[in-house]
């Protein structure tokens, strides 16, 4: 399953709730303001790097680049334009869209 | 009546007195409209002469970073508009500390210039406002 997280992670738990529940061979795609999660120096930034000792996780480059923040991001989190956003979605069986 | 007021009484006397507004901004720009909306009533505000102050803490810090590039996203990029405050003599912009460094963040990668202050700083003066206003 491909989960998707668009909230903040200092606004609200998605982003921890996401990650508590993912199952062997989840991915996690951050997009909107949920790539703030994706970034160096932060206090969910220990939680990240933990998930991605198991999971592979991305985060949508426009919506980081529009954050001013594309420089910021985590090691090993992957970055995807839209069209990749969407070969994820195909990619796996079903998405989830944390809200 | 006047052209100018849209037929609006206005006194004549402009000289009352000078409120304190303090706009409170904790929203990351982008993902919700608040942080833009908040935008567009302290740039009608500026025109009605009163002392402005902006405070910007939890995810309100994310709206003054440098470096936002929304084309992508097909959004109008409003950070530049944070620098045009200046010339409405809306200089007293507030970060809270606490807030920046959670975030992995510094003085330097703000906009504009900016006083940074600690969560008691920041609710001495939310205090001695006589308007507070938060987006």
């Amino acid at each position: 399953m491909l989960h998707t997280v668009n909230k903040s992670p200092t606004e609200r738990n998605t982003l921890e709730s996401c990650l508590k529940h993912l199952k062997k061979g989840c991915a996690v795609l951050l997009i909107e303001d949920g790539v703030y999660g994706a970034l160096k120096g932060t206090v969910s930034t220990k939680l990240v790097e933990q998930a991605l000792k198991h999971h592979p996780i991305y985060a949508l480059y426009p919506d980081l680049e529009a954050r001013g923040m594309q420089d910021r991001v985590i090691d090993g989190i992957k970055l995807v334009d839209y069209s990749g956003f969407v070969d994820l979605a195909v990619e796996y069986p079903s998405v989830q869209s944390w809200l | 009546m006047t052209e100018v007021t849209g037929g609006i009484e206005m006194e004549e006397d402009t000289s009352g007195k000078i409120k304190k507004f303090l706009y409170i901004n904790r929203k990351a720009p982008y993902g919700t409209i608040y942080a833009l909306e908040s935008l567009e009533v302290v740039l009608i505000a500026a025109a009605f002469d009163q002392d402005v102050s902006l405070a910007f803490l939890d995810d309100g810090v994310y709206q003054i970073i440098k470096g936002q590039h929304t084309r992508t996203i097909d959004v109008k990029n409003f950070s530049p508009t944070y620098r045009a405050l200046e010339g409405y003599d809306i200089e007293k912009l507030y970060v809270e500390k606490e807030s920046m460094e959670v975030r992995g963040l510094k003085e330097e990668d703000f906009i504009v210039p900016v006083k940074v202050i600690s969560t008691q700083e920041m609710a001495d003066l939310m205090e001695s406002q006589d308007v507070v206003l938060s987006f």
